[in-house]
């Protein structure tokens, strides 16, 4: 059973789609100087998007940063790209940079905070991809 | 998390007057900062400012990086009505942006809770100049003057377009409360648009106007930002009030997003009925209205399946990026990022 990682910046959608969904996540911290806490041995990450018209700047800093060490990248195994298609062709790139990156799946790509479609579609597919629901406390 | 005041006080925008000196006369002995103080951007009290300065700044541009003259072949396939309703369209458009830039962004200014947010809105307020600007850059290339002449005078005598403009505005005027302003804000910027944007998105995903429709790309996603950021602003001064305030706040922000709905639906069908359109369109305005509402922080108000946006018109929003569902089994699972965003330098591997 794997677990869920996610980052939000502090427009927090990100945050509130995990907390509908209602699973137990780790929350990246926004300050780069915080301590990561522990995450769990193999685990999806939910990555928003903040690239320029270029692309440049797609992964939050806080996710390099996350990503950068190789005991916890080796535990990533898809990941769920969030931002608006208003950007253009940019839309949810941060999801795209990572699965190239990291050599893993991009399992899905939704706007924002997410709708209902997407909570109901990212639940079914985690449930589905670890083939067991996922833990609440 | 900054206190609301202390610190803060202190490095008051140099254009702000508290809301309270504003409304209470009586207050207006208490001078709001005796000196002037130069911006620090090395010193920061919120992150975002400094993040959305350098995205906008980066996103800077001109109407006269996009070739619009390669449409006037295109332009000549459009039958008279449909011409009409494209300069109609983009003149309503022209309105919000002189709104948003003459009245919106400058209003928001001494609500400003640390200078970089009145640096980021003088930013804000010059880019809709240049939105406004490029409309008419479209107009010169593609059409008559006589033409253009006649929208502008449309777009003064359209009831509905009028009554949005005002509705918007009354919530700008001096005295107003600067979170009530801030909702407006979003709404005009993530909402109020997009009965405009569609027209050129339906004419690109027909493979019409498509250097009109990279133009109007450039306007969505400043857009974007804009709504993303006084949302974001707006989301911060909710957390200092109680939860009365901020029930009253949301009371007002779905009564204010139901009236420009109505007005909106109007506008819509008086626009797009001629060409059966409007129905897709109103899906359209659900889906960025609930987009709207997630920028102030706010649940969707349209249910999903009200919201669901022909996929032709998602296309063209976002040309190349199809939305992935490995879950699903559609789209490919693995995607190659663009070179240039893996090449960040923050990357160690």
């Amino acid at each position: 059973m794997g677990g869920l990682v996610f980052y939000s910046s502090s427009s927090g959608n990100t945050a509130r789609f995990v907390e509908r969904l209602g699973c137990d996540a780790v929350r990246i911290p926004i300050s780069m100087k915080a301590e990561i806490p522990p995450v769990p041995d193999t685990f999806v990450l939910i990555c928003p998007t903040f690239a320029d018209g270029e692309g440049r700047g797609a992964v939050p800093k806080q996710v390099i940063r996350f990503l950068n060490a190789p005991e916890r990248r080796a535990g990533l195994r898809g990941v769920i790209a969030t931002g608006n298609r208003n950007f253009g062709t940019t839309y949810a790139l941060a999801g795209r940079v990572i699965a190239a990156k990291c050599n893993i799946p991009l399992l899905y790509s939704f706007e924002l905070a997410g709708t209902e479609t997407d909570l109901a579609r990212v639940k079914n597919g985690l449930d589905a991809f670890w083939e067991t629901p996922c833990l609440t406390t | 998390m900054m206190p609301p005041h202390g610190p803060l006080r202190a490095h008051r925008p140099l254009g702000n007057v508290r809301q309270d000196e504003r409304t209470h006369p009586m207050k207006e002995e208490i001078k709001p900062c005796a000196v002037p103080r130069a911006i620090n951007w090395n010193r920061l009290h919120d992150e975002k400012d400094l993040e959305v300065w350098n995205r906008l700044t980066v996103n800077f541009w001109l109407p006269e990086k996009v070739p619009l003259s390669n449409d006037i072949q295109s332009w000549a396939t459009l039958k008279p009505e449909e011409q009409q309703l494209t300069i109609r369209v983009f003149t309503g458009l022209t309105l919000l942006d002189t709104i948003q830039n003459a009245v919106g962004a400058p209003a928001m200014m001494p609500d400003a809770i640390t200078p970089h947010e009145e640096a980021v809105l003088t930013n804000i307020a010059f880019m809709e100049a240049v939105h406004a600007r490029s409309y008419s850059s479209i107009f010169s290339t593609l059409c008559s003057t006589k033409e253009v002449d006649e929208a502008f005078r449309w777009s003064e005598e359209n009831p509905h377009l009028q009554a949005k403009a005002r509705a918007i505005l009354q919530t700008y005027a001096p005295g107003a409360n600067p979170l009530k302003r801030k909702i407006a804000s979003v709404f005009l910027e993530s909402f109020l648009f997009y009965s405009g944007f569609y027209l050129p998105m339906y004419w690109s995903s027909r493979a019409k106007l498509t250097n009109t429709a990279d133009l109007i790309r450039l306007i969505i996603r400043d857009e974007a930002v804009h709504g993303y950021y006084i949302g974001y602003k707006f989301q911060r001064a909710m957390e200092r009030l109680s939860e009365a305030e901020r029930a009253e706040l949301k009371d007002y922000a779905f009564g204010l997003l139901f009236e420009l709905y109505e007005i909106e639906s109007r506008y819509t069908e008086e626009l797009y009925d001629p060409l059966g359109l409007t129905e897709e369109v109103k899906v359209f305005l659900h889906y960025n209205a609930n987009k709207a509402l997630q920028n102030l922080g706010f649940e969707s108000l349209f249910p999903a399946e009200a919201a669901e946006v022909n996929p032709a018109i998602l296309a063209a929003l976002s040309p190349d990026s199809e939305n992935h569902d490995f879950f699903s089994g559609s789209g490919s699972s693995y995607v190659i990022g663009r070179a240039v965003a893996t090449e960040d330098e923050d990357w160690d591997f």
